[in-house]
């Protein structure tokens, strides 16, 4: 009788969560391009020395410059996204919860969903005025749209046993759209915050591109016209930065709101 | 309040699956209903509910809906319907607060359901942490807690293990014997049926209709697993439904 031992072969496949990794590759890289800027064999027109942007950042924040850019696009961030985001939210619970509201609405927003809105600035601009109102209306308008979907998907997707459940205890209407239909939708419309908001930065940067002073995208605009490539690459990490932030403060959220999921 | 059904007939497009079902359903009484898959037997408790509306026919209630009774007709579902977002006590409290009980009269059920479905030491937990057999007792707590006229068991014991649902038949007998309730109970399991049925309504393969009503004198109190009285009847169940069972199973299903 010969005799083999079973292999194993039940392995990979599965994602494992490796601390540290994602940070080793950053630096690493960080590290090569700083090796490479300085032996030569990256020119600096190719890529800034990460180093010089980093001193470029404390200096910035050193001589406060850095709380004079921030404070303007946080600002129309918050506001432009908070106004896209509630009433998207609202009209992303109307379309799930009404059939003639659906059939209105889905295909306007669908229609409105591919339109890059930052085509639209210059009709803003004559609405709303070269000031501050039209980068709010870009950014909500921006944020509006994935919102909407994202809304009414979470809202469909809310279990149907559950809502006949509590048909079946006769509760009301209002009820049951409070207890059961918003909770039930509450973790589809959290995901789709995230892609909101990382849109409203990108509207963000595009907004103030048109007549800002001041803001994080005006300091982009302003190095990229004179080839400073530190001041760019300084204020592009600041935008990351924010999207980390979000990402972070979503992240929170989902934790806090969804301790029911486990 | 007894039920009354009055010639149910329900089609899916050109389909018939109720093809006329009177029943009666008196007060203190639990009714089985049993069929092979796919005999509308579900549909049919939705329709006693009214989650559904029959093609033609009526039910009707007969009689006083019972003093305190927030919801005379209270569901039990097959996969317990349970907010995963609510305690225990939250998804009792759920069906309590649209009726204008104070708070303290709320927690006074809650704590009493709980206390009768041996749950009072789950009162914070929620469902994520519960065993289905414990999800489905919270169910039933729920569904004590209004005081139901009738209650509507949709398959209740049919998506948990064996031995679960042996300690649950002996739960809901104990329940019923401390406090007598009609009940539509609907199974395909024939060990659930001739343990917890007063009678049993056999149905048949689609269209569903009444093929026999079966009467088990004894007491529910009085019904072990293994009795041979009872085997013998659960044998006559199967002889009756099986070759249905075997045409059910190996129809296709084209829906």
């Amino acid at each position: 009788m010969s005799e083999q031992l079973v292999r194993f072969r039940g392995g990979g496949f599965r994602p494992e969560a490796k601390r540290g990794a994602g940070l080793v590759v950053f630096v690493l890289l960080l590290l090569v391009i700083e090796w490479g800027t300085r032996a030569g064999w990256i020119s600096n027109l190719t890529l800034p020395r990460p180093s010089d942007v980093g001193a470029t950042l404390a200096g910035l924040a050193q001589s406060g410059m850095l709380w004079t850019h921030l404070v303007p696009s946080l600002t129309r961030l918050v506001v432009g996204a908070a106004l896209g985001i509630s009433v998207g939210i609202g009209v992303g619970v109307m379309i799930g919860l009404f059939s003639y509201v659906r059939a209105g609405l889905v295909p306007l927003v669908a229609a409105m969903f591919p339109i890059p809105k930052i085509a639209l600035l210059p009709l803003f601009v004559i609405w709303f005025g070269i000031d501050e109102g039209s980068k709010y209306a870009l950014i909500a308008l921006g944020t509006f749209t994935p919102t909407v979907v994202s809304t009414y998907g979470a809202v469909d997707n809310v279990d149907r046993g559950l809502i006949r459940m509590g048909q079946s205890f006769n509760l009301s209407w209002w009820s049951i759209v409070r207890k059961i239909v918003l909770p039930g939708a509450l973790p589809g419309i959290l995901s789709g915050l995230r892609v909101s908001l990382a849109i409203g930065i990108i509207l963000l940067v595009a907004a103030e591109m048109l007549g800002a002073e001041y803001g994080i995208g005006a300091y982009i605009l302003q190095a990229g016209s004179l080839y400073d490539l530190e001041r760019l690459f300084a204020g592009v990490v600041i935008l990351s930065a924010l999207g980390v932030l979000i990402s972070w403060i979503v992240g929170q959220m989902e934790k806090r709101l969804l301790v029911w999921r486990g | 309040m007894d039920l009354s059904l009055n010639k149910i007939t329900h089609r899916y497009g050109d389909m018939l699956v109720l093809d006329d079902i009177s029943l009666n359903i008196p007060d203190g009484e639990i009714l089985c209903v049993i069929g092979p898959s796919g005999c509308g037997k579900s549909t049919l408790l939705r329709m006693i509910g009214g989650l559904e509306r029959p093609d033609q026919g009526q039910v009707t209630q007969v009689g006083e809906v019972p003093q305190g009774c927030l919801n005379p007709l209270t569901f039990v579902f097959q996969d317990f319907a349970l907010l995963p977002w609510r305690t225990v006590a939250g998804n009792i409290s759920l069906v309590l607060e649209d009726h204008g009980l104070k708070g303290s009269e709320i927690d006074r059920i809650i704590s009493d359901v709980l206390a009768r479905t041996k749950l009072s030491d789950f009162r914070d937990a929620l469902p994520r942490q519960l065993s289905g057999g414990m999800k489905q007792r919270v169910a039933i707590a729920r569904a004590l807690a209004v005081n139901p006229a009738v209650m509507l068991l949709d398959e209740p014991l049919s998506a948990l293990d064996a031995q679960t649902r042996e300690l649950l038949m002996d739960d809901l007998v104990g329940l019923w014997a401390r406090q007598p309730f009609t009940g539509v109970y609907v199974t395909h399991n024939l060990a659930e049926a001739v343990r917890l049925g007063h009678r049993i309504a056999v149905l048949s393969r689609r269209p569903g209709c009444i093929r026999e009503v079966i009467e088990i004198g004894r007491p529910l109190t009085e019904r072990r697993t293994g009795d041979p009285e009872l085997e013998a009847l659960q044998k006559r169940l199967w002889d009756l439904m099986r070759e249905e069972a075997l045409a059910a199973d190996q129809e296709l299903l084209n829906v």
